[in-house]
């Protein structure tokens, strides 16, 4: 069978699982709708924690990223799974105690004020529509990519697979395929790492094979990427950091408070069935989430080394001379899988000093030594361009792996990025549904017009994010990270303080996370632009790049969660204590005896 | 709240911040901050700072949870607040 039809095949049966799942699993009531009907066992919940939680970013970029960085790309995945252990200790078990179907719902009781849980609304409604994004722009590159199609054609399809199962079968419909789509993502990750790790090292376990030496020699395989990447010019993979240790340090918290302040992650903790449950399901949680996060560094450092040794074959299974001409490889002799992604862009070749070799090298490097050996060699600048998107999907075809293991890895993009996409369309629309519309707007909503509000915003919704991806607003990449900045600075430390501050009133939370979302927004947008509008930077009237210590846009929300704390706690030094019944509510948040099926009532 | 309230609170809080002290250790002690001093060590083919950033503090992690889960259950049924 040819590689297109296998595809077809592959990527055709698991939609054909989903929609199955999403009519088994139809959506009756708001408590199905929101919480799954609450009886998730905490195994069931973290495998879907999991696949909702892996976005189309890890699946497709984060190995990639890691691969550029070497070393300092271990800040995403310290951060992406530190994060865990905040919720599990911090949040998860007291907001399932809590039991209400929303984050904005319990930041509004416990802060006894409307105003404290439209805040919430709004925060969470940017986070999770700047994510959101993202994920449909995923969903189109791996539909052209592997199945043919246009874009804008793979975003249609994505949206009609989201919008059956997700409309009709609310959390219940949602868990269920996320199970499903963690399985298919998991196989198509694991799968090619394996044979990679056994091809290059002997050793299929790709964690282990990390720390093995290359078959064949008695080097291990990052103390000879080591010496490649240095000879090329790059900087060493196992020691070159994040920009400073300090940004890196800053970073990685901003990741991990984030990724626990994180709405459509948080809600699946609603759907397990008691206290005891919460806390063991964001164990398995990052147990599933860790099978990947830990495959991702050797995937990142394997494929890197397979792609210098493609094109400079001797130097990393012989011990030739980089900067001799008939080291590196002829451009009309390149493997097949080059030709192929050259047709996509995401791999150019320019034949600078037209030899009809190419170089590949940091031409950046600011190694005088270095320097005069690339001009000694007759090289005249990098003449090959490779996305980092690259590193994970033409991995199969770079190892020379069969036609199924691609179709695999098509299929797992796709799970990744539909399964993600569908826990924020979730957190979205009941956030409108039941924050908003029964919140505020019309308190006596019966059962059944609030499932309906819920279900027609869910579509609005998928329309909206839909909409966004064929259009993406030029700074998709951004926003991603933005989200994060957004849920560390704001949400994050309101619920926190909720929990463990008894005394915490609404004027101390409201100013915390409007002093919180405006600092981050703030130095976020002085880099990237108002609302990321090109030519609205304003970085002079801060003082140029990264004034703050160095830090980097992408790594502030941990400063803007320092100023929620320290803001709140000013506030609320000087205005009046919470209501006793409040405190009460503390206390009973705490403790796990009486945790009750979740509800929706507003208190 | 009473007596026996404040004394689990104080029991979870306890517990609570001597994970958050293995999980700051791990992540950004051996794996950020300290991470070119244990390089000189290897496991394996790693050099121990890297292994840390990139592999070791994760698996900590999962630790960490699973831990907890199990003492916070043995806490809730010491000061009687267990779930039925």
């Amino acid at each position: 069978m040819d590689l297109q039809t296998t595809i077809y095949l592959v990527v055709g049966l698991s939609f054909a699982l989903y929609i199955g799942i999403a009519i088994w699993a139809r959506a009756g009531s708001t408590s199905e709708f929101y919480v799954a009907g609450g009886g998730v066992g905490p195994r069931i919940n973290g495998m879907a924690t999991a696949a909702d939680w892996m976005s189309a970013a890890s699946f497709i970029s984060m190995a990639g990223l890691i691969s550029n960085m070497g070393y300092g790309g271990g800040l995403f995945l310290m951060g992406w799974t530190g994060g865990y252990v905040l919720l599990a200790l911090l949040l998860a078990p007291y907001l399932r105690k809590f039991g209400k179907f929303t984050v904005p719902q319990f930041i509004g009781d416990r802060y006894y004020s409307q105003t404290a849980s439209t805040v919430a609304v709004l925060c969470l409604l940017v986070a999770s529509l700047t994510y959101i994004i993202g994920q449909m722009t995923g969903v189109g590159v791996a539909f052209s990519r592997f199945l043919g199609v246009s874009n804008d054609v793979g975003i249609y399809v994505g949206m009609g697979i989201v919008f059956t199962y997700a409309v009709f079968g609310g959390m219940k419909g949602i868990t269920y395929t996320q199970v499903a789509q963690y399985v298919v993502l998991i196989f198509a990750y694991t799968i090619p790492a394996i044979f990679i790790s056994m091809q290059l090292t002997g050793n299929p376990i790709p964690q282990l094979g990390l720390g093995s030496s290359l078959t064949g020699q008695d080097i291990s395989l990052l103390q000879k990427l080591d010496q490649v990447v240095v000879d090329l010019g790059f900087g060493q993979y196992t020691t070159t950091t994040a920009g400073s240790t300090l940004n890196m340090f800053v970073y990685t918290l901003s990741l991990m408070i984030g990724t626990a302040g994180l709405p459509h992650v948080i809600m699946r903790f609603f759907t397990v069935p008691s206290v005891h449950a919460a806390r063991l399901s964001a164990g398995w949680a990052l147990v599933f989430i860790a099978i990947l996060y830990t495959t991702a560094p050797a995937v990142a450092a394997m494929a890197k080394t397979n792609l210098i040794r493609t094109l400079t074959p001797g130097v990393v299974m012989q011990n030739a001379d980089p900067y001799a001409a008939e080291s590196q490889i002829k451009y009309d002799e390149r493997p097949d899988w080059m030709k192929r992604w050259e047709v996509t862009g995401l791999l150019k070749f320019e034949d600078k000093n037209a030899d009809g070799r190419i170089q590949y090298y940091n031409d950046k490097s600011k190694s005088e030594e270095f320097k005069a050996k690339a001009e000694a060699a007759g090289w005249k600048g990098n003449e090959l361009t490779v996305n980092a998107d690259i590193i994970v999907l033409a991995n199969p075809e770079i190892a020379l792996l069969p036609n199924w293991v691609i179709a695999l890895v098509a299929a797992g993009g796709l799970a990744a990025a539909l399964s993600t996409a569908a826990g924020l369309l979730l957190a979205i629309s009941s956030a409108i549904s039941h924050d908003l519309v029964k919140g505020v707007f019309n308190p006596n909503i019966s059962e059944k017009g609030e499932l309906m509000a819920g279900k027609i915003a869910m579509a609005v919704s998928i329309v909206v994010a839909g909409y966004l991806g064929l259009n993406p607003p030029g700074f998709a990449a951004g926003t991603v990270a933005l989200a994060f900045g957004i849920a560390a600075s704001s949400l994050f430390p309101a619920i926190m303080m909720g929990i463990f501050s008894k005394k915490m009133n609404k004027e101390g939370a409201i100013a915390g996370m409007l002093s919180g979302l405006f600092i981050t927004l703030f130095y976020v947008f002085a880099h990237k632009g108002i609302f990321f509008i090109k030519g609205t930077e304003y970085l002079d009237l801060i003082g140029g790049a990264n004034p703050f210590f160095g830090i980097t846009p992408e790594a502030f929300g941990a400063i803007g969660a320092l100023v929620n704390f320290t803001m709140a706690f000013l506030v609320d030094k000087f205005t009046k204590e919470p209501p006793e019944h409040i405190q009460h509510l503390v206390e009973s948040v705490r403790t796990p005896r009486g945790a009750k099926a979740v509800d929706g009532r507003h208190a | 709240m009473d007596k026996q309230g404040e004394a689990y609170w104080k029991a979870t809080l306890g517990l609570l911040t001597k994970i958050l002290a293995v999980w700051f250790i791990v992540s950004f002690g051996a794996g950020i901050l300290f991470a070119d001093m244990l390089n000189g060590i290897h496991l394996g083919g790693y050099p121990l700072g890297f292994w840390f950033a990139q592999q070791g503090s994760m698996y900590i992690f999962v630790a960490l949870i699973f831990y907890y889960a199990k003492k916070m259950d043995q806490i809730d049924r010491k000061f009687d607040v267990h779930e039925e």
